[in-house]
């Protein structure tokens, strides 16, 4: 008898494979269009912006004719139409151009920025997620006890405070005052697993899983308290649910909300924080980012921007996807 | 293509090999930070501020840092600066060259004699055909190894070339477009590649850059981008007083000047550029030295001489800077500057003797504008562009402040137009004529003088404005337009001083800029560091460096 209430609102009718296929290829189809859309207001923007690549790298004394042959050389004397469908069509093939101030292959200077980017974002969604998750239930279960306050307290406290101004205050006291862990940097070779390596991470993962860890905790702890006031959970409780079962239901119940706000958040996250990555000199996409800018290097602007927004385009369709699968009412049509 | 997927491919292998790796070896390493002390190697680790290690194939990117770090460490040029000494301004001496001629009968023609018994770090010996070769890499278009990069981070260089040849395995001859004394200076910045590791490497410069050849005290052992470069001694080094006397140098990007601090008081680095005034006295009371010095650095505004502007008229421009507070500003700045007498430091070979003294006086500076027609009903209006941040620029925001307050009182009413540093340097480089600047009366773009152009001949002769040279105002002096043809074409050093402190006396006269304050250019080190010399230049040498 438990199973049909077991499946309370979330059972209404199983998954079709069939259709759950179609609409996340119609998912990916659609990501194409939004990331040249993505590529050309970025284009645009960046052109528009004031400054010029070519100023950033030319010479003090630079005749108008070396500033023309430079502009030339970079490819930048052609119209904008042209330099944009250029790239594009070079970024089809997988040539993301070379970094005009470093010479190098942009599509290699990303490779590594994420690859150091996801090591970082990866520790601070398992660290903020968990504890997001932990602390919103706890609040959401507990609504109004002291616990509650606390936790609320906490989350309020990880939203409101800058996460660069933390990775600074960690940096003075367990870094500078204490000497226990490193200030900057990533592991200088050592093996992954290593504590010489891991204790790099410890710092910047905790300044950056703050921020989602409040915000994750706020939003689990609403919409529990919200999903433990519906009827089907005095119903379960009512036909003699173990507390622990109730529990389950009422997440599960909850997860589609909460799988939206996690995603936005993984999204931030893996595409790296300018500030944080700058305060520990973590080479990762948000250096890189703000190098780009400040350099006025369109070609890694362009294509670092590319990458990140195409993050965010598949983790918005990992989470339609996973929200479906937790609760077939959402119509995918 | 090929080399994005061999990219690829590594960073895959990369990750992989960290994941794979880790369990057999974990924990071995307490602390990376401290690695190398195990080894028994003597380290000098460097905190930059620049985001990203320079270019490493010969000609640096990031300006004077770039020289510094990845110029003069694996590279030498046919000069090269003598930054031994810190009580005198740095000097031209003999480097890849022993000595040089010009022919007294056409002043273009420049012979150079080369150092005999000079090796690259693979080996590979230096002649005259490896001079040849890396003129060619930055201005023959058409050679194979011609390299956009390098051709563009030099072009500031060898911009005064027209021609070089060999004339035989150790002598060349380099010609100018025209007489130019300070092509020299010049040729210090203008390094030299191997031919040989160019051509090993499958004549890549992508890849020269991970395995870098050049002739200098330090040889490239690692490179991450945008991580670290690690450079090991060259024990042969052909000047035996400059071979290194740490093992290892490790330059790292750190563009944050508090994560400076905290890698340096953290115990990660041992020698901080640039630490932020107000970290001072909390590296002090760490123990850290803090080594300041003159250096061909100064603090100002561009002002324009043109009649549509204030500045126009010589006693508004020598109002404004009576009207400065300079002892305040030091103050401001924690001691870290000097107050400025002119473009060029007092005591400097160039300095001469000027009439007008850049002193505070606020009651000469209100009688001097309103003989110029301003008062307290009717205050000099000007404009400003400054940037909140950028090479050399100190500390900006507080400083063009304090300036206002100092302008306020004495009746110019200055308003800002706030710009990021990049687009400053472009309306910059446009100058006071362009039509993107029309209103606008000074910039303030911090300013060097490491050579007789940069200092006084492009800055102040009438026919070296924007786009040629560096005159952003349009200042114009009929006697100082012929004493900069003269300077251009006078080889002996000595007299060349004499004409360029003449030129240095008659700018500051005619207030031409506005100028503050000369930067101390501090440095913190660990106190392990031994035997740093803060030379009066914008390089310095880390050979004599010792840690202990």
């Amino acid at each position: 008898m438990h199973a049909p209430v077991g499946r309370g609102p979330t059972g209404l009718a199983p998954i079709n494979g069939a259709r759950m296929f179609n609409y996340a290829l119609r998912r990916i189809l659609y990501s194409v269009p939004i990331a040249v859309g993505v590529s050309l207001v970025c284009f645009l923007l960046l052109h528009i912006a004031p400054g010029d690549p070519i100023d950033a790298i030319a010479p003090e004394s630079a005749s108008p004719q070396l500033l023309a042959e430079l502009r030339a050389a970079y490819g930048f004397d052609r119209s904008l139409p042209v330099q944009y469908f250029s790239w594009l069509s070079n970024v089809i093939v997988g040539d993301f151009g070379t970094s005009i101030m470093t010479g190098r292959p942009v599509l290699g200077e990303l490779a590594n920025a994420v690859v150091n980017t996801l090591l970082l974002s990866g520790g601070a969604v398992l660290v903020g997620f968990v504890f997001g998750l932990l602390l919103g239930t706890i609040a959401g279960y507990t609504a109004g006890s002291p616990a509650d306050r606390a936790a609320t307290a906490f989350a309020v406290a990880g939203i409101s405070v800058p996460n660069y101004w933390l990775g600074l205050v960690l940096v003075v006291i367990f870094a500078v005052n204490q000497d226990w862990l490193p200030a900057m940097g990533m592991g200088q070779g050592a093996p992954f697993l290593s504590w010489a390596n891991l204790r790099h991470f410890v710092l910047p993962v905790i300044a950056l899983s703050v921020i989602p860890a409040g915000i994750i905790a706020r939003s689990v702890r609403g919409t529990v308290a919200e999903v433990r006031k519906q009827e089907f959970v005095q119903t379960l409780h009512a036909k003699g649910l173990s507390p622990f079962r109730v529990f389950i239901h009422v997440m599960k119940n909850s997860a589609p909300a909460l799988l939206a706000v996690m995603g936005l958040q993984l999204g931030y996250l893996m595409g790296g924080s300018i500030l944080v990555e700058t305060v520990f000199s973590w080479p990762g996409t948000g250096f890189l980012l703000n190098t780009a800018i400040f350099t006025r290097d369109l070609p890694l602007l362009q294509g670092t921007i590319l990458i990140l927004s195409m993050f965010f385009v598949v983790i918005n369709l990992v989470v339609d996807l996973a929200q479906a699968l937790f609760d077939p009412r959402i119509e995918r049509n | 293509m090929r080399r994005n997927r061999e990219e690829a491919s590594r960073i895959h292998r990369r990750a992989l090999l960290k994941s794979s790796v880790a369990g057999a070896v974990a924990f071995a390493l307490p602390f990376a930070g401290k690695a190398f002390a195990q080894t028994g190697e003597k380290v000098l680790r460097v905190a930059m501020t620049v985001s990203d290690v320079p270019l490493t194939t010969g000609a640096p990117s990031q300006g004077t840092e770039g020289l510094r770090f990845m110029g003069i460490t694996v590279y030498d040029g046919l000069v090269r600066w003598d930054l031994s000494k810190a009580d005198e301004a740095a000097k031209l001496v003999p480097g890849l060259a022993e000595s040089w001629t010009v022919d007294e009968q056409d002043t273009t023609r420049w012979t150079f004699r080369l150092r005999q018994g000079v090796k690259f770090h693979d080996g590979s010996e230096f002649n005259a055909d490896a001079v040849v070769w890396n003129l060619e890499k930055l201005m023959k278009k058409d050679a194979p190894h011609f390299d956009q990069a390098q051709s563009t981070q030099a072009a500031q260089y060898y911009g005064g070339i027209d021609s070089w040849s060999k004339v035989d395995d150790y002598t060349v001859e380099i010609r100018s477009k025209r007489p130019d004394s300070v092509l020299i200076y010049n040729l210090a910045n203008l390094f030299f590649s191997s031919p040989a590791r160019w051509k090993e490497l499958g004549g890549s410069w992508e890849e020269f850059a991970f395995k870098a050849s050049g002739t200098g005290p330090w040889i490239v052992d690692k490179f991450v981008p945008r991580e670290r470069i690690e450079l090991v001694r060259n024990k042969n080094y052909w000047d035996p007083g400059r071979i290194p006397k740490c093992d290892r140098l490790v330059l790292l990007p750190m563009p944050d000047p508090n994560t400076r601090i905290a890698a340096l008081l953290a115990g990660q680095v041992d020698f901080v550029e640039a630490p932020p005034p107000d970290a001072i006295p909390r590296l002090r009371a760490s123990g850290m030295q803090i080594v300041t010095n003159q250096y061909p650095h100064i603090w100002c505004y561009e002002i324009s001489a043109r009649e549509d502007s204030p500045f126009g008229d010589v006693r508004v421009r020598q109002a404004a800077n009576l009207a400065i507070d300079r002892d305040g500003l030091v103050k401001l700045l924690g001691g870290l500057a000097v107050p400025a007498k002119g473009m060029v430091t007092e005591g400097h070979p160039w300095f001469g003797k000027p009439n007008f003294d850049l002193r505070y006086d606020p009651e000469e500076a209100k009688r001097l504008l309103a003989e110029a027609g301003y008062g307290p009903e009717k205050p000099a209006q000007i404009k400003v562009i400054i940037a909140p941040s950028g090479s050399g620029q100190m500390q900006p925001i507080p400083m063009n402040e304090y300036i206002k307050e100092n302008f306020a009182a004495v009746g110019i009413d200055m308003e800002f137009e706030v710009l990021d540093w990049e687009s400053l340097r472009g309306r910059r480089r446009a100058g006071a004529a362009a039509p993107e600047n029309e209103g606008r009366d000074g910039v303030n773009n911090s300013w060097a003088f490491w050579d007789p152009d940069i200092a006084l001949l492009k800055t102040a002769a009438s026919y070296e404005a924007p786009p040629t040279g560096y005159n952003w105002g349009n200042f114009s002096n009929p006697e100082v337009d012929e004493l900069v043809k003269k300077a251009k074409e006078t080889f002996d050093q000595q007299e060349q001083d004499k004409i360029l402190a003449d030129i240095h006396s008659r700018i500051v006269d005619e207030a031409m800029w506005i100028w503050m304050v000369h930067d101390l250019n501090p440095r913190a080190l660990s106190p392990k560091v031994e035997g740093f010399v803060q030379a009066q230049s914008w390089l310095q040498d880390l050979t004599s460096v010792e840690i202990s």
